[in-house]
């Protein structure tokens, strides 16, 4: 194990590890700590100048229940994952498919299919912008949610091919060929060998692109406007306009905002990191 | 007396086979792609094409580009680089600049991403949670963390600039207001979520490590600097590939922060790209679609040049595999 664990260097060090350990966390994550303490302040903490002091009361319940019953907030957020959980199942769904065809078939073309898929998920998104509008305009979806939920599924379906055809392609091989064998047809093999194998493939899956479409920002932007159907990225900008300067109203939005992902990131811990790091070993 | 076994006359014909039955292993492969690629081809690649045919135009966006729009062959880029008597474009310049500023030192994510999880790569007590909760800042949105950044760099009450204040350095406006560190302020913000990103790939990389070549460089007096130069970043090649391409990538898609941050000011100062693209055909001030296309080709030609080399290196990989 490199570096050499603490445990084999003498006590001092082991000691001096173990206390640096919280100090650097609360270094790296002093911004976020920040935001969390602004939530929890009064008002009047801002106009007297006291930013990064003590709160002078503890305000938050008050600040998130302004939140909650008094902005829009609410709103954006169920527009969030009206515009996410579709695009989560429809990518995952397309995606086994891909990788299906991708990981398991010798055909012509098979690895020319594949790079497009990889090419096309590296694509600056402003390359698409004008285009992917313009088509959405025209099929009568411009600031519907369900316009952006197909521009995702389509764009996400690059990178969740490219994980799922690798993944498949690391199966073993027997299995399919002993169903073959028995005579079961190609798309039960799919249904009935592949699939169930698949599932923490599915899973990695899921909570990514759940925290990629969550936190989308440029493309709701470019897709939405206005509450009816603007996920939370958008939201936040309009819901900070409204309360301008009022920071304590401000962190306490973002820390709403950014729970879902976050939750999510903490449950499924060991897909996400599978997910993330896919290619960083061999 | 022995009977002999009745034998069949006629011959065992097996079940006709329909035209699929028979041809079902080549055909099956396309119908599983079909929808896949058809979603891909309309929103992905099909784009792609009429951005660059846009870039020939001039349009303002309303109507049709072919009956509204007027077809000025190359004008549009003779502005962004002055060529042919147009006088050269001064804001793309920046912007161009801008993301050379970015792709450089957005890769400071990866040494960073290697440090910390050299330093948090060891099985004391409640290690796991640490790491998490380093990972943490790539989960939130880049518009949490560009809002918090902001709040940061605030002039008089920001931490930084009370911070910075300490130590006697003033910037004028703050950083996000001062037209020299403005883009600065946000390639940090950025690197934030980035390095937390590069740590968490080079953390499952040391976890691969051969332990065995570890021992033997041990025993042959290897240590510190020499032993992670030459015997344990050789073995985080893959990681570190990976971390190339996601930070290369982030670079180049640089939009949210910048439109969180500054908004491309003060006095166009942070602008990259990938915002002037949007600024100059979305927003109150663009409209100008062809022109906006013109800068997008531009972005992506550069991108290609990083995509090529990417899918050579995962070709080169495929053909070790077969």
């Amino acid at each position: 194990m490199f570096p050499t664990p603490v445990q084999k260097q003498s006590r001092a060090v082991q000691l001096g590890y173990q206390a640096f350990l919280p100090f650097a966390l609360i270094l790296w994550l002093l911004p976020l700590i920040a935001v969390m303490i602004f939530s929890i302040k009064p008002d009047v903490d801002f106009t007297s100048g006291n930013y990064w002091g003590w709160p002078s009361s503890f305000e938050g319940f008050n600040n998130y229940g302004k939140v909650f019953f008094e902005s829009a907030m609410p709103r954006y957020l169920l527009n969030s994952v009206m515009i996410t959980v579709p695009t989560v199942i429809g990518t995952v769904a397309l995606a086994c498919m891909t990788g299906f065809a991708l990981g398991v078939y010798k055909f012509k073309g098979n690895l020319l299919i594949f790079f497009m898929f990889i090419a096309g998920n590296f694509v600056p998104f402003q390359i698409l912008m004008v285009p992917v509008r313009d088509l959405t305009v025209d099929m009568g979806l411009y600031n519907t949610k369900t316009g952006l939920v197909l521009f995702h599924i389509a764009f996400q379906t690059g990178f969740a091919t490219l994980f799922m055809r690798n993944f498949i392609r690391a199966l073993p091989f027997p299995l399919i060929e002993a169903a073959r064998v028995e005579g079961v047809a190609e798309w039960r093999i799919f249904f009935y060998v592949v699939l169930p194998l698949m599932k923490p493939a599915i899973a990695a899956m899921a909570v990514l692109i759940f925290t990629f479409i969550w936190n989308d920002y440029f493309w709701a932007v470019v897709l939405t406007q206005g509450p009816e159907s603007q996920p939370v990225t958008a939201g936040i900008t309009s819901f900070n306009a409204q309360y301008r300067a009022a920071y304590h109203l401000m962190s306490a939005g973002s820390i709403v905002a950014a729970l879902p992902p976050v939750a999510m990131f903490f449950l499924m811990q060991k897909h996400f990191i599978a997910g993330l790091t896919l290619g960083a070993v061999k | 007396m022995t009977v002999s076994p009745v034998v069949p006359t006629t011959r065992y014909t097996p079940p006709p086979r329909g035209w699929y039955k028979r041809n079902e292993i080549a055909i099956t492969p396309w119908l599983f792609l079909a929808p896949g690629v058809l979603f891909f081809l309309v929103y992905v690649i099909a784009p792609i094409y009429q951005s660059f045919g846009l870039s020939f135009y001039n349009w303002n966006g309303l109507g049709d580009v072919r009956t509204n729009g007027e077809y000025v062959g190359l004008q549009n880029y003779n502005k962004l680089f002055g060529l042919n008597g147009e006088r050269a474009d001064r804001n793309f310049q920046i912007s161009l600049w801008n993301n050379l500023k970015w792709l450089v030192l957005y890769l400071l994510a990866i040494p960073a991403g290697l440090f910390i999880a050299l330093f948090l790569n060891q099985t004391v007590r409640g290690i796991r949670i640490y790491k998490s909760l380093f990972f943490f800042p790539f989960v939130i949105s880049q518009v949490v963390v560009g809002l918090v950044f902001s709040w940061f760099y605030l002039p008089n009450n920001g931490l930084f600039t009370i911070m910075t204040g300490w130590v006697g350095i003033e910037i004028r406006g703050g950083v996000l207001g001062n037209p020299t560190w403005a883009t600065y302020g946000i390639i940090a913000a950025g690197l934030w979520p980035q390095t937390a990103y590069c740590m968490i790939l080079y953390l499952t990389g040391l976890n691969a490590v051969d332990p065995e070549q570890v021992e033997a460089a041990r025993l042959d007096g290897a240590k510190g600097p020499k032993m992670l130069w030459y015997v344990i970043i050789p073995q985080l090649k893959p990681a570190t590939f990976i971390a190339f391409v996601v930070t290369i990538i982030g670079a180049l898609r640089s939009f949210d922060l910048v439109s969180i941050m500054t908004g491309g000011g003060p006095f166009g100062s942070t602008r990259v790209l990938s915002y002037y693209v949007f600024e100059k055909s979305l927003s109150e001030r663009g409209l100008q679609y062809g022109y906006a296309a013109a800068v997008a080709v531009i972005l992506f030609l550069i991108m290609l040049v990083f995509i090529s080399y990417f899918l050579w290196s995962m070709y080169q990989d495929e053909k070790g595999a077969r």
